[in-house]
């Protein structure tokens, strides 16, 4: 590209800093809001009261915000092994193989991906309901793996489509079996491809609001998002406990997210449909 | 894309052999692939098409809270509600029950006014980065920021910044000399604040994904662009847009199906007020179902018709697909 003139370096510039403020600053903003102490510089933007961490210490030790942190854990976790675990193979039978009902079934991954928790949530919750298994761990990684195996399949299977034929033929002529070649050269080559599955199921998990507001009804069982949505309500507005738990929860998924992201916007755009 | 196969097939077909052993062939030539697949199928089975069918099922029925089977203490009261047909779909679809057409409307404007925007500064950012300059990786970093935040964790904080009383946004309007707004308080202010919060968390996405887009598009095209002395527009319109297609495609589609079913930001940010005016349809759904009386068959049948406009969109996405592997491809 030809040398720009100084006017034209001047304006891209303030262009993309203006661009970043504004991408930084609800971050930058929770993040001083989390450090004000006094309740009623919270919402006084222009004063600052004293700086320090009593929200922080606050919202660990006198709320429930751990219990939360370690629920939307297990059933994050849980949802992604289980529907990686179960969607991987199916993925690989649909990348390596040709059977009856095939088509069908890749029709159907593509098409309940996309369902919203609100076209389920209410035979579901009549469902768990009648299994006992509302305000349950297990209910909502069920519950969750709706979203996430339709999802995990589809994308794997993309990610198997990647690695050449070849190699598997060579897996069988050297004797290994169907499963042998998968488990033992397929998954250690696509492991990429996988960690951005298990990643990217895990934060979707993670986040979940629609179900695990419904599902989870005492406040033991509350993940993150349900949890912290009680600090702020029409009759208190706890802004201290909010902010200062928002940044305990951005901290590490932030730190993971730019870790993995590059890999991240290949796989979503070659395999998936699913947020 | 990922729809066309080049795998070798486990055989020729054979002449059809009699029924029995048709079966039986197809078990043995098969039996390796079905087992891969059966847990997905029977998970799938049981916690997508069960609850679906019977949540069709339900949309036929004039369920709610009140005439639902429930156990109170020791005692089992039976579910009373009857099957009513298709009046529930009458209902909605004949406006009668109000609300449906409102909300389809209000959902297409915002799925059109969200994906609009992110594309369009996504693409703008996409093309500012994607020069040569000195800071790159640092603006790079901070753009992708929002995209890092958990959409629960983006929406309390913008409740923050937009709360009306000492809320950052008024007073930064203040200081232009403009009114405090009452951002999630009016129908339309409202609104404003739910597509500007959903821009703010989707533009990184669209915008990584165009960059490297941007960057598979050939350098001789524009070269022989200028040296036809295109201008800068043209070369915009006639090398990259076209250059784009491909990932364009992908992600308008991707954005569509994610802002349609978007339902953190809108429930956690304005809770689908005020009056309902930022209901989408799936958040519509989810409140008919859990709030007040709780009306099964209604969000049933909302869930119904968000299904089929789904298996609809599906279709012609899958249509979509196969030209495009086929102009790659074929």
């Amino acid at each position: 590209m030809s040398t720009r003139s100084r006017k034209a370096s001047a304006g891209l510039h303030i262009t993309l800093v203006f661009a970043s403020v504004i991408a930084v600053f609800p971050v930058a903003w929770v993040a001083l809001t989390s450090l004000k102490t006094d309740r009623a510089t919270w919402t006084r933007p222009e004063k600052l009261g004293t700086l320090g961490v009593s929200n922080y210490t606050q919202v660990l030790g006198e709320t429930r915000f751990l219990t939360w942190f370690g629920n939307s854990l297990v059933v994050a976790a849980g949802t992604t092994v289980l529907g990686v675990l179960i969607a991987a193979s199916a993925g690989y039978a649909a990348s390596r193989m040709r059977f009856p009902g095939k088509r069908p079934l890749m029709w159907t991954f593509l098409v309940t991906q996309m369902f919203p928790a609100a076209v389920l949530i209410v035979p579901l919750y009549n469902v768990m309901s009648d299994l006992g298994l509302l305000d349950s761990y297990g209910g909502l990684i069920l519950a969750q793996c709706t979203i996430a195996v339709p999802y995990c399949a589809w994308m794997l299977k993309g990610y198997f489509d990647t690695i050449p034929v070849s190699i598997d033929e060579a897996g069988r002529i050297d004797g290994l079996s169907p499963l042998g070649t998968f488990w033992r050269l397929i998954v250690p080559l696509a492991r990429p491809g996988i960690s951005v599955t298990v990643f990217y199921s895990f934060i979707t998990a993670w986040g979940e609001v629609a179900f695990a507001s419904v599902f989870m009804q005492s406040e033991g069982h509350y993940t993150l998002p349900i949890g912290m949505a009680t600090f702020v309500s029409d009759f208190k507005a706890e802004w201290g406990l909010l902010t200062a738990g928002s940044v305990l929860v951005m901290l590490p998924a932030a730190a993971v997210f730019f870790l993995v992201q590059r890999h991240l916007v290949a796989g979503l755009t070659a395999g998936g449909v699913k947020s | 894309m990922t729809t066309f196969t080049t795998r070798p097939q486990a055989g020729v077909a054979p002449p059809v052999p009699p029924p029995r052993r048709r079966v039986r062939g197809l078990l043995t030539r098969h039996w390796y692939a079905w087992a891969m697949v059966t847990p997905v199928v029977v998970v799938i089975g049981a916690l997508v098409m069960f609850p679906l069918v019977k949540g069709i099922y339900l949309s036929l029925t004039d369920a709610t809270e009140m005439n639902s089977g429930r156990t109170i203490g020791v005692n089992e009261i039976p579910a009373t509600y009857s099957f009513v047909g298709f009046d529930n779909y009458i209902d909605v679809l004949s406006g009668a029950d109000g609300a449906f057409y409102s909300r389809l409307l209000w959902t297409v404007q915002w799925t059109v006014a969200c994906v609009t925007l992110h594309f369009t500064i996504g693409l703008g950012l996409a093309l500012l980065l994607n020069r040569a300059m000195r800071l790159r990786g640092l603006y790079r970093m901070l753009l992708i920021l929002p995209w890092a935040v958990p959409p629960f964790v983006a929406a309390f904080g913008w409740r923050l910044i937009l709360n009306e009383q000492g809320g950052v946004a008024n007073s930064v309007l203040g200081l232009f000399g403009i009114d405090a707004v009452n951002w999630l308080g009016e129908p339309l202010a409202a609104k404003i604040s739910v597509i500007m919060v959903n821009v703010w968390l989707g533009v990184p996405f669209m915008m990584v994904a165009l960059l490297g887009g941007l960057q598979t598009v050939p350098k001789d095209l524009y070269e022989a662009a200028e040296m036809d002395g295109a201008t800068a527009w043209q070369q915009f319109r006639a090398v990259t847009l076209p250059g784009l297609r491909p990932v364009s495609g992908t992600v308008i589609l991707l954005g569509t199906i994610w802002t349609f079913n978007q339902f953190p930001v809108i429930a956690l940010l304005t809770g689908g007020g005020p009056g309902g005016s930022t209901n989408i349809l799936v958040t519509e759904a989810y409140e008919r179902a859990f709030q007040g009386i709780r009306d099964y068959s209604g969000a049933a049948t909302y869930g119904a018709l968000i299904a089929s406009m789904l298996v609809v969109f599906a279709f012609f996405y899958k249509r979509w697909l196969a030209k495009q592997s086929e102009e790659v491809f074929g």
